[in-house]
């Protein structure tokens, strides 16, 4: 009996030793910090506003590829300017794309489904910018900030990113107003779980949008007085005067008189124009220029992917183009139709250097848009600076060059439009003097002009502002977008270009996303 | 010495020792030298590792010496008697049977023509002779020098032992879908890898070997698999160590380190009343393996040696150099006409060879110290070239086995080690697609010297065009990646009878599973495929721990008076898995790093636990009627303190009609059963470890954002779902098992019904709810239905000839039948199976109401010649518009239907066989057609030509269709995996017995499918490493 009762001791002991060994079922990833570590000091903050910028830039955490924020897309394909960029320029006469994988055709052939991978790839990145946000200005409101006992100047600092996290949100949500009309809705009252967001449409996003850029004004840095790369005031007032420019569209109100307002702001607030135009694209570009309000910032050793501007350059250059001309390049996939080249006087930039093509063996009119050689190449983008020398990246891969998201010459442009189209608190006489100021910085060989109408902004905006993601826009607020009153080579996949449905002006939401959140109905036509 | 040298050492019998000897030299020296002094700095010391394999194998070898050293001394011994055992029946041999000196563990088996030879101390020694499926009679040897001894059959073999989890049961108590092969019974020929000694033969088990490079391994899948995204490979038991079946760096598949002679038993757990005592991690079913243990009796040594070649059976079917000059003179622009080369080179043939092989094996079995010791030791090489030139794979195993027993018999101990060290190069397989894609009017060699002298395509400025596609033959010889991987996996189990309470044990596993690879990838800067990046020098090292702890008490007892027998287990288990995984900066052929690529973190070690409790509950009334309950509970690290806890429970029920009065005379049946069961099973295997814990994780430093003049390094929220839980399955078996005629026709057919619930996938989530749009987490359930049917006849039973047909067919349908957080009808499903071409196209969806992973294509529209016309697709919905609404269900990548057919036959002492594999139902999308048999992919834009698919000439596609369902095909298939003959040449020498045996693998395949292959997994064929033709001799002697 004793031996027994040995044994079941000696189990007893046994479990409880197990037992104990319970809480070696709690772990922790290795290499990650928990939201508490992260939070406790100013610069954990910084790093996930790094975040929060970098979602807009990069596609993920590693560069250039490895750990995407977007899934079931490319990785190389999910970033926001590469998707951006063929949402508002592909669709339109500034550019055509010789590759063939699924959905990238529908841009140009104006047929694009619920189900096209690059519009689900845009909506998913701006909804992912909005969620990342939303997580930032949760963790950084003041009760939290206090609880933290962060106090001081970290205090004020984290007040300022908070502002600038709520102007990125802003801007994410512009581009889903913008493109998709009633996407979900979120804020940094929302939880993260599996809920169902609410829809909004664009009234209510446009008044949403509005007033968190103008409650974020005080909070913001004085223009020009921030770090480059992060928003300041001008950032919000430019943003601003974009909305209010495109408010008929948005809303069905005209609101050109607040677009004047706050372009005004920005022109005023000491900008100036870069002197060259041709090195607003180039690998030094964020040096010493007084143009740019807001960047998105791209370094070809340090800020990697294969969107953004790397793929501006690579894509760019095709066929028998000299390598040398742009610094990367040979995908050989974007070119523009023959309608951008024909508002300048001259293809290679005589008369106005903003010109930017490559001629050669690459042809104006396009037979067969697979063809690079069709249409002519366009080298806005260079991976050279203004010396000459090559970019950072000694493979010639990555790119150097930052890609403005707001800069001078379009608030002169916006003024210009308000005023046309109505809006007081400025003039013509003014606008004229913005609008000659680009001419004469693009070194235009003829006379100034001494009057304008609204087609010559359109016109000048596509000169000054190709392929820089306006276009779409731009045509969808004259009215030139689906009709058949404007046409371009291959628009809605015919040769000559043809008229198509209304419903193109907005793109559908994601058919992923119609199933998986109940709340959200698809735009019309879709 | 290296490694080649010893193949060609010794061959002689003397010198099997020596080479033994010299092998455990080798292994030493090997496993010193890569642990203690050519650690790469790089490394952290990998301290655990070196100490355990230091140890262990200092030990084991050192163990294994005496071993040898007492094994020459028993040889010597006695008198020595032969004699015969036939079947009273019909007189014809018996094979296999045992024969022990009464009183001692002195013993040894019948050949195949029923005859032994035992050496026995003097006349008066007493001979017990017993086979399975026979009675045991006992002979004393008296003065004869031949004995014969008649066995008498018994009807069945229902006492038989078979292995289950946490202890073993009697074949008659078992309730459950279990199916056992064992070595007699395996696939014969060249296997580098476990699992394909039984691929084909157990019905409800597919083994679908992954390609053809050396030592690749296979999927399996038992009934289909259970899930979606969470793992669907069943969990693997070897010797009682449940182990790490993930991939390890530089290793093609980590069961290639186990040695296939080292196995002696495969144990296939199909379903949850069978496989519910390893509850949480059985949803896939279990495979037991058991390795070949010491025996008692005298010493016998076993040495085999196979020399194999492999050959390309197949090639992908390209267009002609003279086909594609043809095609650009036509259709080219004049530019592209200008790059036409005048060669007609077979890119193919430059790349594929006739591979050769060797593997040899060494074991000896036996008991020493006076048969108390029980051991078996082995040891085994095999070096095999790839059929892609350059690769290569070697591998050295060394195992042994001590299964002693002490104090009295209470004690029974059990050792298990097993190591192997494999040496990989891997070729570089971008060639395969290359060789397919590249001009063939092209040379191989270019006048100049750059590029390693390989012709290769370039830009204006002489660097490599960059979309181009790259000289295969370059991209094979300028990449030289090897590595080297040791792993080794033991246990030792005690196992006690405790004393005054009879039937009581316990049992004490401890166990580990250690692996460690490390290699090194480096491509010369001189290579295009690189040239822009100046090469690559990167190494590459991994390391995997998992330790195992079970305890259990076990109590089998016969209540005599109540006609009852009781079997109960009950016990606990630890399980922990570590991982090191080594970070590098990625470096340039140089040595110099790509700069920024320096790592935040030199390592990363994420690890995971398991704590289960279990028991088991057989209760038999009669030897007729048993029930099983089984229950089990678990914890896991990778769930919340509130979820991770798992309770997973199983009844059967078994009712042997054959032992009722009124079939136990009957002359036809043998063996009638009926089972039923119902359990369930969790899953969390194959999913991410923290998937429930919020946390941040930093960027890379070519992922920082710029503020500024300085760069931060991003800190990100990863997507987590709190609520993450344990999947789980519930499972409805059964089945009849039965015999007739003393078991010539035997067999089961068993039928299942098996749902999974909260689904671990990965689904699209509403964006805006979470930190990615497609979220991890518990949603959706998935049901399957199948039926199995296995029967084995003895066709042909005589003196001289015996014939067994083995037959096993699987029917099984899973069924998705819900799958969003939120239903919607108009869901059209989770995008999977991405293809080739463009960037993330997706040809497969999950869609509720279908199988798994059904292909979504168009409906491709045929001219009057029957030919696709391009781009013309079928409008199903009839809304005037061909967009994605047309698309539509079409097939899936899954057979319906198995096969396998088994067939042995044997004519004195000739043997021969055959094993096929069919599947019948299952379709394949020919992404290689859709990718490369188009225009577009001979000339493009890009400033090169290139090679297509001859299927370009059916359809004459300019553009890729990749949705049409022009490219998929029914890709059932009928493959004569294996024919083998051998001649059991008898004893050749004094004690030594020769057997010769040559086979072929992978014959033929009857399909439809026009491809290289209609077995790949997941059913999209896209450039694939070939499956070679395999022809094979070899020897086996016994001594």
């Amino acid at each position: 009996m004793k031996r027994i009762s040995v044994y079941i001791a000696s189990m007893l002991l046994g479990m409880a030793l197990l037992v104990s060994c319970h809480k070696q079922l709690d772990r922790e990833p290795p290499n990650t910090l928990p939201s508490a570590n992260v939070y406790a000091t100013e610069g954990g903050y910084l790093q996930v506003l790094a975040k929060v910028y970098g979602s807009v830039a990069l596609t993920g955490n590693q560069g250039p590829a490895g750990d995407g924020d977007v899934a079931g897309i490319d990785e190389g394909t999910s970033d926001f300017v590469r998707l951006f960029w063929k949402a508002q320029e592909l669709s339109t006469d500034e550019a055509v794309v010789a590759w063939n994988d699924p959905g990238i055709q529908d841009f140009h052939n104006m047929n694009w489904s619920s189900s096209n991978p690059m519009l689900k790839g845009l909506y998913y990145r701006c909804t992912y910018i909005v969620t990342l946000c939303n997580e930032f200005i949760r963790e950084s409101a003041a009760d939290k900030l206090s609880g933290r006992s962060i106090t001081g100047a970290s205090a004020d600092n984290i007040k300022k990113m908070r502002a600038e996290a709520r102007f990125i949100r802003a801007f994410a949500n512009w581009v889903l107003l913008d493109l998709y009309a009633n996407p979900g809705f979120t804020t940094e009252n929302d939880p993260i779980g599996k809920f169902n967001p609410p829809q909004t449409n664009r009234t209510q996003l446009f008044g949403y949008i509005e007033t968190e850029l103008k409650a974020i004004d005080g909070d913001l840095s004085n223009a020009r007085a921030g770090e480059y790369g992060r928003a300041d005031k001008a950032a919000a007032w430019a943003l601003l005067a974009r909305l209010y420019l495109n408010a008929k569209v948005y809303t069905g109100t005209e609101k050109n008189t607040e677009a004047i307002t706050y372009s005004k702001k920005v022109i005023d607030a000491g900008y100036g124009l870069l002197s060259n135009y041709r090195w607003l694209g180039l690998a030094d570009n964020h040096l010493n220029n007084p143009e740019f309000i807001l960047t998105l910032n791209y370094d070809g050793i340090r800020s990697k992917n294969f969107g953004g501007t790397t793929f501006l350059v690579n894509a760019s250059v095709g066929a028998d183009m000299d390598r040398n001309v742009s610094g990367l390049g040979g995908w050989g996939g974007i070119r523009t139709t023959r309608n951008l080249p024909d508002l300048f006087p001259d293809v290679n930039g005589n008369g106005d250097k903003r010109a930017q093509f490559v001629t050669g063996t690459q042809i104006l009119d396009i037979n067969n848009i697979s063809e690079f050689k069709d249409g002519l190449a366009v080298i806005k983008y260079r991976n050279r600076t203004r010396s000459g020398a090559f970019g950072q990246d000694p493979d010639r891969t990555f790119a150097d060059i930052d890609f403005p998201l707001f800069r001078l010459g379009e608030m002169y442009l916006i003024y210009a439009e308000a005023v046309k189209r109505g809006g007081t608190g400025g003039s013509e006489a003014q606008a004229l003097i913005y609008l000659n100021a680009l001419r004469t910085r693009a070194q235009v060989t003829a006379a100034p002009i001494g009057s304008y109408t609204l087609d010559y902004v359109l016109d000048e905006r596509a000169r000054e502002l190709y392929w820089e993601g306006f276009r779409r826009t731009d045509l969808i607020r004259y009215d030139r977008f689906t009709e058949g009153t404007y046409l371009w080579p291959w628009k809605g996949g015919v040769k000559n270009g043809t008229g198509v449905a209304a419903i193109r002006k907005i793109y559908p939401i994601p058919d992923s996303e119609i199933a998986a959140n109940p709340n959200l109905v698809q735009n019309a036509g879709y | 010495m290296s490694l080649d040298e010893f193949s060609n050492e010794q061959k002689r019998l003397p010198g099997l020792l020596l080479m033994f000897l010299q092998m455990q030299k080798v292994l030493i020296n090997k496993i010193q030298s890569t642990f203690l002094t050519s650690i790469n700095s790089d490394f952290l010391k990998p301290k655990l590792l070196i100490m355990i394999f230091k140890r262990m194998l200092a030990r084991a070898w050192a163990l294994m010496l005496v071993l040898m050293v007492v094994a020459q001394t028993v040889f010597a011994q006695g008198k020595t008697v032969t004699g015969k055992v036939t079947d009273s029946g019909d007189g014809s041999p018996v094979p296999n049977a045992s024969v022990t000196i009464k009183g001692t563990n002195r013993g040894t088996t019948t050949d195949a023509s029923g005859s032994f030879r035992i050496a026995v101390d003097n006349n008066n020694t007493v001979l017990v002779i017993s086979s399975v499926g026979f009675g045991s009679t006992e002979i004393t040897v008296g003065s004869q020098a031949e004995l014969s001894i008649n066995l008498t059959g018994t009807q069945s073999n229902l006492n038989e032992v078979v292995v289950v989890g946490y202890g073993t049961q009697r074949k008659r108590d078992l309730t459950g879908a279990v199916a056992t092969v064992s070595s007699k019974d395996f696939v014969k020929g060249a296997l580098q890898t476990p699992e394909q000694l039984i691929a084909g033969k157990v019905a409800g088990v597919q083994i679908t070997p992954n390609g053809g490079a050396p030592g690749s391994g296979s999927r399996i899948r038992i009934r289909g698999g259970a899930s979606l995204s969470a793992s669907n490979d069943p969990l693997i038991v070897i010797d009682g160590v449940p182990v790490d079946n993930g991939g390890i760096a530089g290793a093609t598949n980590p069961l290639n380190l186990i040695n296939p002679n080292d196995i002696e038993t495969f144990t296939i757990l199909k379903d949850p009343s069978a496989a519910a005592i390893y509850g949480s991690r059985a949803s896939n079913g279990v495979i037991l393996i058991t390795t070949k243990k010491g025996k008692k009796g005298k010493i016998k040594l076993n040495f085999s040696a196979q020399g194999f070649v492999q050959t390309p059976a197949n090639k992908v079917d390209v267009l002609t150099a003279d086909e594609v000059r043809a095609i650009v003179n036509e259709k080219g622009t004049s530019s592209q006409k200008a790059l036409l080369g005048k060669e007609s080179t077979d890119w193919q043939d430059q790349i594929y060879r006739n591979a050769f092989a060797q593997d040899f094996n060494l074991s000896a079995t036996g008991a020493v110290g006076d048969g108390k010791l029980p051991f078996r030791i082995s040891g085994g090489y095999l070096n095999q070239d790839g059929i892609l030139k350059t690769g290569n794979f070697k591998r050295l195993t060394g195992s042994l086995n001590l299964n002693p027993t002490m104090f009295n018999n209470k004690l029974k101990l059990d050792l298990n080690l097993k190591i192997a060290r494999t040496e990989n190069r891997f070729a570089n397989e971008g060639a395969i697609g290359n060789a397919i894609t590249f001009d063939p009017t092209k040379p191989i060699n270019s006048s100049s010297a750059r590029y390693g002298g390989y012709w290769e395509w370039t830009d204006p400025d002489g660097l490599p065009t960059q979309l181009s596609n790259r000289n295969p033959v370059g991209l094979l010889n300028n990449r030289t990646n090897t590595s080297e991987v040791l792993r080794s996996i033991g246990n030792i189990a005690f196992d006690y009878q405790i004393p005054f309470i009879k039937g009581l044990r316990a049992n004490l596993n401890l166990g580990y599973d250690v692996s460690r690879g490390q290699g090194r990838n480096t491509v010369t800067d001189s290579a295009a495929d690189t040239y822009r990046r100046k090469g690559i020098n990167n190494p590459y090292y991994q390391e995997r721990t998992n330790k195992l702890m079970d305890f259990y008490f076990n109590y089998v007892q016969n209540f005599k008076g109540i006609n009852s027998r009781v079997d109960f287990t009950a016990g606990t288990g630890y399980q922990d898995f570590e991982f090191y995984n080594f970070n590098h900066p990625d470096r340039r052929y140089s040595g110099d790093t790509v700069p920024g690529s320096k790592q935040e973190f030199i390592s990363q070690d994420p690890g995971f636990t398991l704590i289960s409790y279990y028991g088991r509950f057989v209760y038999t009334l009669a030897n007729k009627y048993t029930v099983t309950l089984n229950a089990r509970t678990d914890g896991t690290s990778k769930f919340s303190k509130a979820n991770r806890w798992g309770f997973f429970p199983s009844a059967a029920f078994a009712w042997q009609i054959s032992e009722e009065n009124f079939l136990k005379n009957s002359t036809v049946v043998s063996n009638l059963k009926f089972r039923a069961g119902y359990g369930v099973t969790g899953q969390q295997d194959g999913i991410p470890f923290y998937g429930f814990i919020p946390v941040y994780s930093l960027s890379n430093n070519q992922a920082q954002y710029q503020f500024g003049n300085s760069y931060v390094n991003m800190l990100r929220p990863g997507a987590y779902d709190a609520d993450l839980r344990w999947e789980t399955t519930s499972n409805i078996n059964a089945a009849i098992d039965f015999g007739f005629m003393n078991d010539r026709i035997s067999g089961t057919l068993e039928g299942f019904i098996r749902k999974t619930e909260d689904l671990l996938s990965t689904v699209p989530i509403p964006a805006g709810s979470n930190f990615t749009n497609r979220l991890f987490t518990n949603v959706g359930n998935i049901e399957s239905k199948g039926l199995e049917v296995t029967l084995n006849t003895t066709a042909v039973k005589s003196k001289d000839v015996e014939w067994n047909i083995g037959v096993n067919f699987t029917y099984v349908v899973p069924k998705i039948t819900n799958l969003l957080v939120n239903a919607d009808p108009n869901f059209k499903g989770v995008e999977v199976g991405g293809i080739s071409g463009g960037t993330g196209n997706t040809i497969q969806r999950h869609i509720v109401g279908e199988r798994p992973a059904s292909f979504y294509m168009y409906k491709q529209i045929y001219d009057a010649n029957n030919k696709p016309i391009e781009g013309l697709y079928e409008d199903l919905n009839r809304d005037g518009i061909i967009n994605e609404n047309d698309l539509h269900i079409n097939q899936s990548p899954e057979a319906k239907y198995y096969l396998g057919i088994t067939s042995n036959i044997s004519v004195k002492r000739f043997t021969a066989g055959f094993v096929m594999r069919g599947s019948i139902g299952n379709y394949m999308y020919s992404n290689i057609n859709s990718n490369m048999g188009v225009l577009r992919q001979i000339l493009n834009s890009l400033g090169f030509l290139a090679n297509g698919i001859k299927d370009y000439q059916n359809t004459r596609f300019v553009n890729n269709q990749y949705f049409s369902d022009y490219y998929l095909q029914n890709a059932s298939f009928l493959r004569m995996d294996n024919i083998n003959v051998g001649y059991d040449a008898g004893e050749i020498a004094k004690n030594v017995r020769l057997r010769i045996t040559a086979n072929i693998q992978n014959v033929f395949v009857i399909t439809k499918y026009t491809g290289l292959d209609p077995e790949i997994s997941g059913g999209i064929d896209n450039t694939i490493y070939p499956r070679p033709r395999t022809y094979v001799l070899g020897i086996n002697l016994d001594f």
